[in-house]
């Protein structure tokens, strides 16, 4: 990847989209499948369980009413057994009859009859006015004498009053008569009535034409239709009951239980709203979209915030990363100026010396008498001094720039900082000049030296120095270099009367990478570097500044005991060159 | 009477024809070699050789090797190393192989004449004491 592109806004977005997309599709995807997988699952057994409910009710209300309806049957068919036609033709017998009944089951039974073949109503008890009535062409008595028993519809009859008769076949002297009886029509649809599921849940019974036998508890007769398929259903499926879901006419979709009576006469019916049925897995679901989207809200300021703070961190350390690859080709060419100006100032030294030695001949050769008549001798001597000081001269300059190109060497050794810190002003001597600046030294005389690296501090110094006149390179100024003692520490106070530094820099002016210089001029490496060094040696840097007025860098370095405090600073017998 | 017996040794030839000269005016007793190799040479003949000054840095054997292999061979010879090229390891491993001290060039003909005397003397010194500490161990043995 190039350069550009690792540092170009667009790569920071792109990078922040993609990394923004991993993380919502790692984390919504598995929340999304599980939430529905689950919600899934639930549902499924929350219906069956529901379908399974219904289903129960609707059998044990169906085998209550069967057993409702044998129980009638039975108990007519054993009056007509146990006694005679003529005796149950007798209205007072047949009165005495219905009220044992009417004691023993309540006012189940409306009234008794006893119809003879011809459909003559022979006999009557009950409290309407029928003895005599003809039924003939009813459509109960003709079903009636067609078989054993018979339990008819409900219908209105002769009395005008919804009710349906239940009806028994005997055979007297070769003739066929019947006994039947009226059951209260209120009685029977308590049986249904009662039956109540959740908030919407009712029972009903139908018969083969879709009419109900039993009064709803809500008004149903509009959505008729939804129940007349239910009759139809196939019977041979081995289901008993049958459970489907309609939407009736007012558009609300509704569970539908339905099993048969009256061996396939009737059909009783159970509905329930399915919105009350799933009531508690329509919360479910609610709340698995509301955690849902919240969880995927979160997840998402999450994914922006946490994107965010790493592109951030990304981009800071690709900054730091370009400073830094910046500072390394700018090391390696001050390494290569290093080299080359050694490699020059020692092939300098051997002509210079030689120029040195060949004057220094010729003085020895002026001292011979043959020369001491010569006129010229004092401006020979003048000439050669001039040449002796010159030669002096280039070796200055040459010893400054092989101290300046010599490798770091970390080796720590006594030094004394008056004399580093004059060799570095000399070195820094021609710049500051150029810029109007002049550096005045107040040194502490008797000094002691110090145990550290040569090289560090050298580039501490250099470095200190080389900030005040970058700082007053324009306008001129003064650089004070101040040593003293205090107590167990060697304090170096290097001071300008520069522009100063602004007191929102001032906490971080030690930081890596923190530079006021123009881009390209600074690295922002230096006083950090120089930071690094001093507390290696368990000393101190700090910085006080007064804008325009006075700036000042002060540098503590521990003594060590034990040490000599004489200085060696340079191997014997090697001049010290300011 | 002579300072002091030297042996000269620098792969610059202007430089060791001059140096020559000033120092023979200033009585010294001086034999030139241009290489390591021609020093040690020049040491095996020239047995009253009692300084040498060596220039550190030259083509082949070094001036470093050069007096390594000085004082394995004479090490009662003194050694002030000369050079264009003071760094400070090359003064410390100078110093640490037995060299009397360390100039650099071009260096003042006072300071070397004061360093090459000193050199000499302590070489002397330490042969008088050796001579001395022979005649004490065979008045010794006599005894």
């Amino acid at each position: 990847m190039t350069e550009k592109q690792t540092t170009g806004a667009s790569y920071y977005s792109s990078l922040m989209r993609n990394m923004v997309l991993v993380v919502i599709l790692v984390s919504i995807t598995p929340m999304i499948l599980v939430s529905g997988l689950i919600l899934y699952l639930y549902q499924n057994t929350y219906r069956d369980k529901t379908y399974a409910h219904l289903a129960e009710v609707v059998t044990k209300h169906k085998q209550n009413i069967d057993i409702f309806l044998k129980e009638r049957l039975d108990d007519i068919r054993f009056l007509a057994r146990t006694f005679t036609l003529e005796e149950l033709s007798e209205n007072s017998f047949l009165q005495d009859r219905l009220f044992t009944f009417q004691g023993e089951f309540g006012q189940v039974f409306v009234d008794l009859g006893v119809v003879n073949e011809r459909g003559i109503q022979v006999a009557y008890s009950g409290p309407f006015k029928l003895g005599r009535a003809l039924y003939s062409e009813a459509d109960w008595f003709k079903k009636a004498m067609n078989r054993d028993y018979y339990v008819s519809d409900v219908f209105l009859g002769l009395r005008g009053q919804p009710h349906f008769i239940v009806a028994v076949k005997e055979n007297w002297k070769g003739q066929s008569w019947i006994l039947r009886a009226t059951i209260d029509f209120v009685a029977f649809n308590t049986l249904v009535e009662n039956i109540r599921i959740g908030q919407t849940g009712f029972a009903f019974i139908v018969n083969k034409d879709g009419e109900f036998q039993t009064k709803p508890l809500f008004d149903v007769a509009a959505s008729k239709n939804i129940y007349l398929d239910l009759l139809h259903l196939d019977k041979g499926n081995g289901k008993d009951v049958h459970i489907v879901e309609r939407y009736d006419a007012m558009g609300r979709k509704n569970i539908l239980v339905a099993d048969s009576l009256k061996e396939g006469d009737w059909l009783l019916v159970c509905q329930q709203s399915r919105s009350d049925a799933f009531a508690d897995l329509e919360r479910a679901l609610w709340w698995t979209i509301v955690t849902n989207v919240l969880g995927g809200l979160a997840i998402l300021t999450m994914a922006f915030l946490l994107s965010g703070r790493i592109v951030k961190r990304i981009a800071k350390t690709d900054q730091e990363k370009t400073k830094m690859d910046e500072q390394i080709v700018e090391t390696g060419k001050l390494a290569s100026i290093g080299e080359l100006a050694a490699g020059i100032a020692h092939e300098i030294n051997n002509p210079v010396a030689i120029m040195v030695e060949e004057a220094g001949w010729i003085g020895d050769l002026l001292e011979e008498e043959e020369f001491k008549e010569s006129g010229n001798l004092n401006e020979f001597r003048r000439a050669l001094n001039q040449i002796r000081t010159q030669g002096k001269r280039c070796k200055d300059i040459t010893y400054k720039l092989l101290s300046f190109a010599r490798k770091t060497d970390p080796r720590e050794q006594d030094v004394q900082l008056n004399d580093l810190l004059e060799e570095l002003i000399a070195l820094s001597g021609q710049r500051a000049k150029y810029g109007n600046i002049s550096i005045r030294t107040d040194f502490q005389e008797d000094l002691p030296a110090v145990m550290v690296s040569l090289s560090e501090m050298q580039q501490v110094f250099l470095n200190l120095i080389n900030n005040s006149i970058d700082a007053m390179e324009k306008r001129g100024g003064e650089i004070v270099v101040r040593t003293r003692r205090a107590e167990d520490h060697v304090v170096v106070e290097v001071s300008d009367n520069g522009p100063g530094i602004a007191r929102v820099n001032l906490g971080r002016i030690f930081d890596p990478f923190f530079s006021t210089k123009p881009v390209g001029k600074g690295t922002g490496l230096g006083l950090s570097i120089c930071y690094g060094i001093v507390k290696k040696y368990g000393g101190e840097i700090q910085v006080r500044s007064a804008p325009e007025v006075e700036t000042t860098f002060s540098v503590k370095i521990p003594l060590k005991k034990g040490k000599s405090e004489r200085a060696v600073t340079e191997p014997a017998g090697v001049e010290k060159q300011h | 009477m002579t300072l002091a017996n030297v042996l000269l040794v620098d792969d610059e030839v202007p430089f060791v024809e001059t140096m020559t000269k000033r120092l023979t005016k200033r009585d010294l007793q001086v034999v030139a070699a241009f290489s390591g190799p021609e020093a040690l040479q020049k040491l095996g003949k020239e047995k009253n050789v009692e300084v040498v000054i060596l220039d550190v840095k030259m083509p082949g054997m070094d001036g470093i090797e050069t007096l390594r292999e000085i004082k394995r061979k004479h090490p009662l010879v003194e050694v002030v190393m000369l050079t264009g090229h003071a760094t400070v390891e090359t003064a410390i491993e100078g110093m640490k192989l037995g060299a009397f001290d360390y100039l650099m060039k071009p260096c003042d003909m006072d300071i070397l004449i004061s360093k090459v005397g000193g050199a000499a003397s302590r070489k002397r010194e330490q042969e008088t004491k050796i001579v001395e500490a022979r005649i004490k161990e065979i008045t010794m043995r006599r005894a």
